[in-house]
């Protein structure tokens, strides 16, 4: 087959710049495979992220042709002619050329108040299948922080990321919030200290998933809906009111641990 | 002596897949303090490949399964090589640790009464694995590690662990290793290790395992002493893709065939009736038609062939691509398409229609998978007491695809993700009970530390030599031809000659550029690991003169009853690590209780 020509970002935290390298093109063959012949020939110490090359863990995050994908995931023959550019995710700090940091994200999940279900009877719990899909819509997310990526709400304003916990988390927050045995309100919480008020629905977070899944429709605007009857609907104040029952709020709903 | 970042553990646990999570949980929850590490991000290890399901005879859609069942089709398909108490701890406590995970957020499909739904998969007798569609084990990991971030346990991301240190008594007391994104050493001194680093696939060409998968517990195990066993019973699984060339190896799930997927040769033909071995003949439908009945009523037929276990279906599809019957890209056909409606394999079978339809072009609903068998698991491993998982080696501790005996010489589908959970937890117990009846503080060898991180440094300071990718490549097409899923003796003969070159090579490897994530020099302080482990299952396999389960010989066809009755063990007794020799030699199997046999005299 032809030669292609992989135009990738070389660099560290201090700058970088992109690098041509020329090699032969194979049939069938995946973006991260190309850089994996590179690794093996041309640049050995060229640094790229992943796992199981099959879609599956979402780790060999990358922006490909400026669009964020999975290396693993993107066919060379489904790319436009010409040079193939395949630059680091741009919303974290670089470590070394498409490598990222991405322990935002995992200082954010430890943020997130855990599952908190009522103890099991006996023979273990029932749920229905049509109750359990919709958190297993959320489930499939392979953590490869490609939303996260995406998301102007961080991608554009660094000082964001303090009280932002982007799309990844809002689908772990409506995961819980949707499961049938959760006990938590944790409505409060993602409205207050989450940030889900940033979010203004511009759906890139949908667009970029690899897993399909229907992050804003599915996750973020019930999420907001549901955050927003908590914390406004009169009929629902009146109701506590009459009940002298009050909303978990957002110390409480951080406080608590199984 | 050079000043490294140090840390001070009760427990450390190497490897955060299903096992390392579920140790380090369990030696949490006992109030120790725990620190997990693993060579890539959290979450990514290889258990979120399993795709099909937790093997775990809960009964909800057969009531008659039981444990005992389930521990029987566990030693017959590991052809009796099992340890009989790791298969019988494994069957009796997989049901508890599936219900666990449901109470810290896992959502497995249902029964339509609500309860956890199982499905079939090869050498279960019943119905028996709960899933989640195709993805069980990326639920089984994310479950698992947000319970672990709940408890607040220290993780230690892209870090790899070089070696095991000990103290003066031969005790495990700590590890060095460095971090890959800033290229520093690191070193932890412990009270208790428990290894939990995954397989050894990445030695071989067409393989379902990643680059994590490089043997690194296999190894430090046996450099610190620990005894290996069966090395040689690596699996081969049945369905990996086999184009487009860049992707072959790659899982195709069993769940498909449990599901109703069949596997066909150019002909055309269902070829698994004819491959049926006596063991299996009484419980395998005998035609096309009994077999179709039994998926949707087991009492109405016998199990299909193509549901037998891996190590039988592997060598029948070998058998048909050598004897030119194969697809056009040198593997049969496995077909869904012709068999279940469009709807029904996009729910059952998500993540493989996607995986199909993006790196292949294949439409799974509309026509068959070309499929072959992949490098994908070994059951052998280190040597462990059942109920505590402790290795031969005080302090140190195995669970999960590191560890031997589970899996006798074959596994059965589904029982990987039970196994990290069962004995994941049994370490973390026996662990935990180790360091509470431990006296004195561990302390470490600085001289040793020192010398594995000048080792590891040397590939920097050779101006030629030889690039580490040359040699593992050359390391995965030699073990992929002489130590694949068919093996003859002069094969595995010139295996030693060519690893004993290939140790040579990387004692020249040279890296250029810094530390800070270096690939290069990541795989290059990979290949010793690679390396040994290459020469355990060779030296296993060469030794094992017989025929059983994931080992095949060419020239010793069958079982032999004399070599059923032991376990291979290998062991470096003088040390010396990659350049190390290994001992190798057979010990009487652990004897099941009479309690336990009568379950196999039944069906004789």
């Amino acid at each position: 087959m032809a030669d292609v020509t992989m135009r990738i970002w070389r660099g560290d935290d201090k700058g970088g710049q992109l690098v041509d390298y020329r090699i032969e093109g194979n049939e069938g063959e995946v973006v991260l495979d190309v850089i994996h012949r590179l690794q093996a020939t041309q640049a050995p110490d060229l640094a790229c992220r992943w796992n199981c090359k099959a879609g599956k863990c979402g780790s060999c995050s990358a922006e490909i042709n400026g669009m964020p994908r999975l290396m693993c995931m993107t066919r060379m023959d489904q790319l436009p002619a010409g040079p193939v550019t395949v630059t680091p995710m741009r919303t974290f700090p670089i470590i070394k050329d498409l490598v990222t940091d991405v322990s935002f994200n995992f200082e954010m999940a430890k943020r997130v108040p855990a599952f908190n279900p009522p103890p099991a009877p006996e023979g273990g719990y029932r749920m229905a299948q049509v109750d359990v899909e919709r958190g297993q819509e959320f489930r499939k997310c392979i953590e490869c922080f490609l939303c996260q990526n995406v998301c102007h709400v961080i991608r554009d304003h660094e000082d964001n990321k303090a009280h932002y916990a982007g799309p990844r988390f809002f689908i772990r927050y409506a995961e819980l919030e949707m499961h049938p045995l959760d006990t938590n309100d944790r409505r409060e919480l993602v409205r207050e200290r989450m940030g889900l008020g940033l979010c203004n629905i511009t759906k890139c977070c949908t667009e970029v998933c690899p897993e399909h899944i229907k992050i804003t429709d599915n996750a973020i605007i019930p999420l907001k809906e549901r955050a927003v009857d908590a914390h406004y609907d009169p009929v629902a104040w009146l109701g506590r009111k009459i009940t002298g029952r009050k909303k978990r709020s957002a110390d409480e709903a951080a406080a608590l641990r199984p | 002596m050079a000043d490294y970042e140090s840390h001070s553990y009760d427990v450390i646990i190497i490897g955060a897949g299903g096992a390392g999570l579920r140790a380090a949980i369990e030696a949490k929850g006992r109030g120790l303090n725990v620190a997990l590490i693993c060579k890539s991000l959290l979450g990514k290890a290889h258990t979120v490949m399993a795709e099909g399901g937790v093997a775990a005879a809960m009964g909800n859609v057969y009531s008659e399964d039981n444990w005992q069942v389930h521990f029987r089709d566990t030693m017959r398909g590991g052809k009796m090589l099992n340890n009989w108490r790791m298969a019988q701890l494994h069957a009796q406590e997989s049901p508890d640790r599936v219900r666990e995970l449901e109470g810290w957020g896992a959502l497995f499909d249902r029964t339509k009464d609500g309860r956890i739904l199982q499905r079939d998969v090869g050498g279960h007798r019943s119905a028996r694995l709960a899933h989640v569609g195709d993805r069980t084990g990326l639920e089984l990991i994310r479950t698992l590690q947000q319970k672990a971030v709940s408890m607040d346990i220290d993780v230690f991301m892209e870090c790899k662990i070089l070696k095991l240190l000990q103290d003066a008594e031969g005790r495990v007391s700590g590890a060095i290793g460095y971090w890959r994104p800033t290229g520093e050493f690191i070193s932890f001194t412990a009270k208790a290790v428990v290894l939990a680093s995954g397989g050894v696939g990445k030695s071989w060409k067409y393989t379902s395992n990643s680059w994590e998968g490089t043997g690194d517990g296999h190894a430090m195990a046996m450099w610190a002493g620990a005894d290996l066993i069966d090395m040689e019973c690596v699996q081969f699984h049945p369905t990996g893709m086999v184009w487009p060339l860049s992707v072959r190896g790659i899982l195709v799930t069993e769940g498909v065939r449990g599901d109703g997927g069949v596997l066909r040769n150019s002909d055309g033909k269902r070829f698994m009736f004819d491959y049926v071995a006596d063991m299996f003949r009484a419980e395998t439908a005998e035609s096309e038609e009994e077999a179709d009945k039994w998926y949707d009523d087991h009492t109405a037929g016998r199990r299909p062939p193509e549901l037998l276990p891996r190590d039988e279906v592997a060598r029948s599809i070998n058998s048909e691509v050598k004897a030119g019957r194969g697809s056009p890209h040198g593997g049969v056909f496995l077909d869904i398409a012709s068999r279940r409606s469009a709807e029904f394999i996009r729910r059952r079978l998500p993540s493989m229609y996607h995986q199909f339809m993006e790196l292949a072009g294949v439409d799974i609903t509309a026509t068959a998978m070309e499929v072959g068998p992949t490098c994908h698991y070994i059951m052998g491993g280190v040597r462990v007491d059942a109920d505590t998982t402790a290795t031969t080696v005080p302090g140190l501790f195995a669970a999960g695809e590191v560890a031997g005996g589970m899996h006798g010489s074959n596994r059965l589908g589904g029982n990987s993700l039970s196994d990290l959970l069962v004995f994941g937890r049994r370490a973390g117990m026996g662990a935990a009970d180790y360091v509470e009846g431990r006296t004195g503080t561990p302390t470490i060898d600085h001289d040793e530390l020192e010398a594995v991180v000048q080792e590891s440094l040397k590939p920097f300071t050779r101006e030629t030599g030889e690039n580490p990718y040359d040699i593992q490549r050359d390391l995965q097409e030699m073990m992929q031809s002489n130590v694949g899923i068919i093996r003859t003796g002069s094969e595995l003969e010139e295996a030693l000659v060519e690893l004993d070159k290939l140790v040579e090579r990387a004692d020249n490897v040279a890296v250029k550029g810094g530390r800070v994530y270096n690939p290069a020099w990541n795989l290059a302080t990979d290949l010793p690991s690679m390396l040994t482990v290459s020469r355990s299952v060779t030296l296993g396999a060469l030794n094992r003169k017989e025929s059983r389960g994931g080992h095949t010989r060419e020239d010793f066809p069958k079982p032999d009853p004399e070599f059923g009755k032991v376990n291979l063990v290998l062991s470096q007794p003088s040390g010396g690590g990659m350049h190390g020799e290994i001992k190798i030699s057979p010990e009487p199997l652990l004897q099941m209780p009479d309690d336990l046999k009568v379950l196999f005299e039944e069906t004789k």
